[in-house]
């Protein structure tokens, strides 16, 4: 059963049509990489899916009913979050009020703070900090942690690696088996390919607004790979 | 002893630019464009009172019960109907909006109640004083009007800190875009933000009208002491907004007593200097949006 059903999708920011009929689904419990160069439509991907950006064709629905179009923060109350792109952390509240504003709208689950806490046990000593003053290891793990709080059905994760040092990285991604583990679908947007197929059951290749080559990690051979992700054989 | 009489009169008087001033942070804090409505706001809402004093009979104390919730309605209306509409397009639409506002209220008061100057009968309470010294009183209704400040103030602080509601509220002043992933929604924090900051109104309006008397055309100069407040204060603090209330009082109050024609002036000059040394306030908790 797919929990996302993407169908065909376009999306412009303003003449530019950066989403050219992208089609995917995600099976419940699955986690799907979606990899491409800069500019191949990933962060618009994810943005069109959780109501950030118009969807200006195509269909978007969740357990079978649509969503496209509705207002972002509906969206959370139906089980889908967003760990935005840059870590989004809000400045001026702690780690704890970062943590406990992800659970708005009081959808019950697996994760609470003190799961969270066990989860990335380094934010216990840092949880009266501002968002301000955290590393930005630090501020990926409230981010990843704040999105938890809301217990989704589907988590869309953009570019979580994005800057760190590689210790971080692995640490946040040894993190991404007790996410799952909850039984939480992952959407992951990563440039790092080597990274993204150690967790994704599937990937996705996009390339300059459509989906180029899909399948499972171990069965794509490298030279498909390449060609899906520069769009030439090199 | 005459000096000290005076900065205690001006930190009483500090009590209600204390009361201006709150409200006009509270929307600034999270919407970062000035309601340059707020002072005929508190003017409307000491002429409210009156009516409701009249036409009730209650005490103007009392008439806040139905006044709070009234000005209440009257924000989170305002909000949704017209000014969220101007979000998203930058500032200048919702200061030209507000000014609009202003006008219209301002000239409608005027056809309503006349230009003359009103006041609220509060009886005794008026001339109530506690001696401090055979020499020197201070009246019982600045000191409530300051203890009410305070108080309001600090039931914002916990509704601030303790409350999901509050979180939400700051999280929005944040990043109004990021807050709607965590399922809240910026406008209804907007329209909360107004409601909150007109019920703050409608209580300045009953102190300003019980201590002093106020006429339609009051309004702009109680935005600037709002304004003063805050810019005194820094953008969006709380506790700015007592410092630069208090701040405010002192110096018209020290500038009264030396030439009485610099009651204002002194005020002004303190804004200024406040500006020149230190831009963003002496408390200032708003942080840059990128």
């Amino acid at each position: 059963m797919a929990v996302l059903e993407v169908e065909d999708i376009h999306a412009h920011y303003g003449l530019f049509h950066a989403l050219k009929g992208v089609s995917l689904e995600v099976a419940s419990g699955d986690v799907l990489a979606i990899v491409g160069a800069n500019g191949a439509g990933k962060s618009t991907l994810l943005r069109a899916i959780c109501g950030a950006l118009p969807v200006t064709g195509g269909k978007v629905a969740m357990n079978g009913s649509s969503i496209q179009n509705q207002p972002a923060y509906e969206l959370n109350a139906l089980g889908i979050a967003l760990v935005p792109e840059g870590r989004r952390i809000f400045p001026s509240l702690s780690v704890e009020d970062n943590l406990v504003l992800g659970g708005y709208r009081g959808r019950k689950g697996h994760w609470t703070l003190q799961r969270v806490y066990e989860l990335f046990p380094e934010l216990v000593k840092r949880r009266h900090n501002a968002g301000l003053d955290l590393s930005g290891g630090e501020q990926q793990m409230v981010a990843i942690g704040r999105a938890l709080m809301s217990n989704p059905e589907l988590i869309l994760m953009d570019e979580i690696s994005l800057g760190l040092a590689p210790i971080v990285v692995e640490q946040i991604y040894r993190a991404m088996g007790d996410i799952t583990a909850q039984g939480a679908t992952v959407l992951l947007v990563e440039q790092d390919l080597s990274r993204a197929f150690t967790v994704a059951q599937h990937v996705c290749f996009l390339l300059e607004g459509r989906v180029s080559l899909r399948g499972v990690p171990s069965a794509l051979g490298d030279q498909e790979m390449m060609t899906a992700y520069f769009g030439a054989s090199v | 002893m005459t000096i000290i009489y005076t900065i205690i009169n001006g930190i009483l008087l500090g009590g209600l630019y204390t009361l201006f001033g709150t409200g006009l942070a509270l929307t600034f804090g999270i919407m970062r464009t000035v309601n340059l409505a707020h002072g005929d706001m508190i003017v409307f809402g000491s002429f409210m009172s009156l009516l409701i004093t009249r036409f009730l009979g209650l005490p103007p104390f009392i008439s806040l019960v139905v006044l709070i919730p009234a000005m209440f309605l009257v924000g989170q209306v305002l909000q949704h109907a017209l000014l969220n509409r101007t979000l998203q397009q930058g500032v200048m639409p919702s200061v030209i909006m507000t000014f609009g506002l202003s006008v219209i209220l301002q000239n409608a008061m005027l056809l309503s109640f006349s230009a003359d100057r009103a006041s609220l009968p509060i009886g005794s309470l008026a001339t109530m004083s506690l001696p401090l010294s055979g020499d020197f009183a201070i009246g019982v209704l600045p000191l409530i009007n300051l203890a009410t400040a305070v108080l309001v103030l600090y039931l914002l602080h916990l509704f601030f800190r303790c409350t999901m509601m509050g979180r939400a509220f700051r999280a929005t002043s944040d990043d109004p875009t990021t807050v709607e992933l965590m399922g809240v929604s910026s406008r209804q924090m907007y329209a909360l933000a107004m409601g909150i900051a007109f019920a703050v109104i409608a209580v300045s309006a009953v102190f300003m009208g019980a201590r002093t008397n106020f006429s339609p055309l009051d309004g702009p100069a109680r935005l600037i002491f709002a304004f003063e407040v805050v810019i005194i204060g820094g953008m969006g603090s709380l506790k700015g907004v007592l410092a630069g209330g208090l701040i405010l009082g002192i110096a018209q109050a020290l500038g009264g007593a030396v030439n009485p024609a610099w009651f204002q002036l002194a005020g002004h000059v303190a804004t200024l200097l406040v500006l020149a040394v230190r831009p963003s306030g002496l408390f200032p908790e708003t942080i840059d949006r990128t």
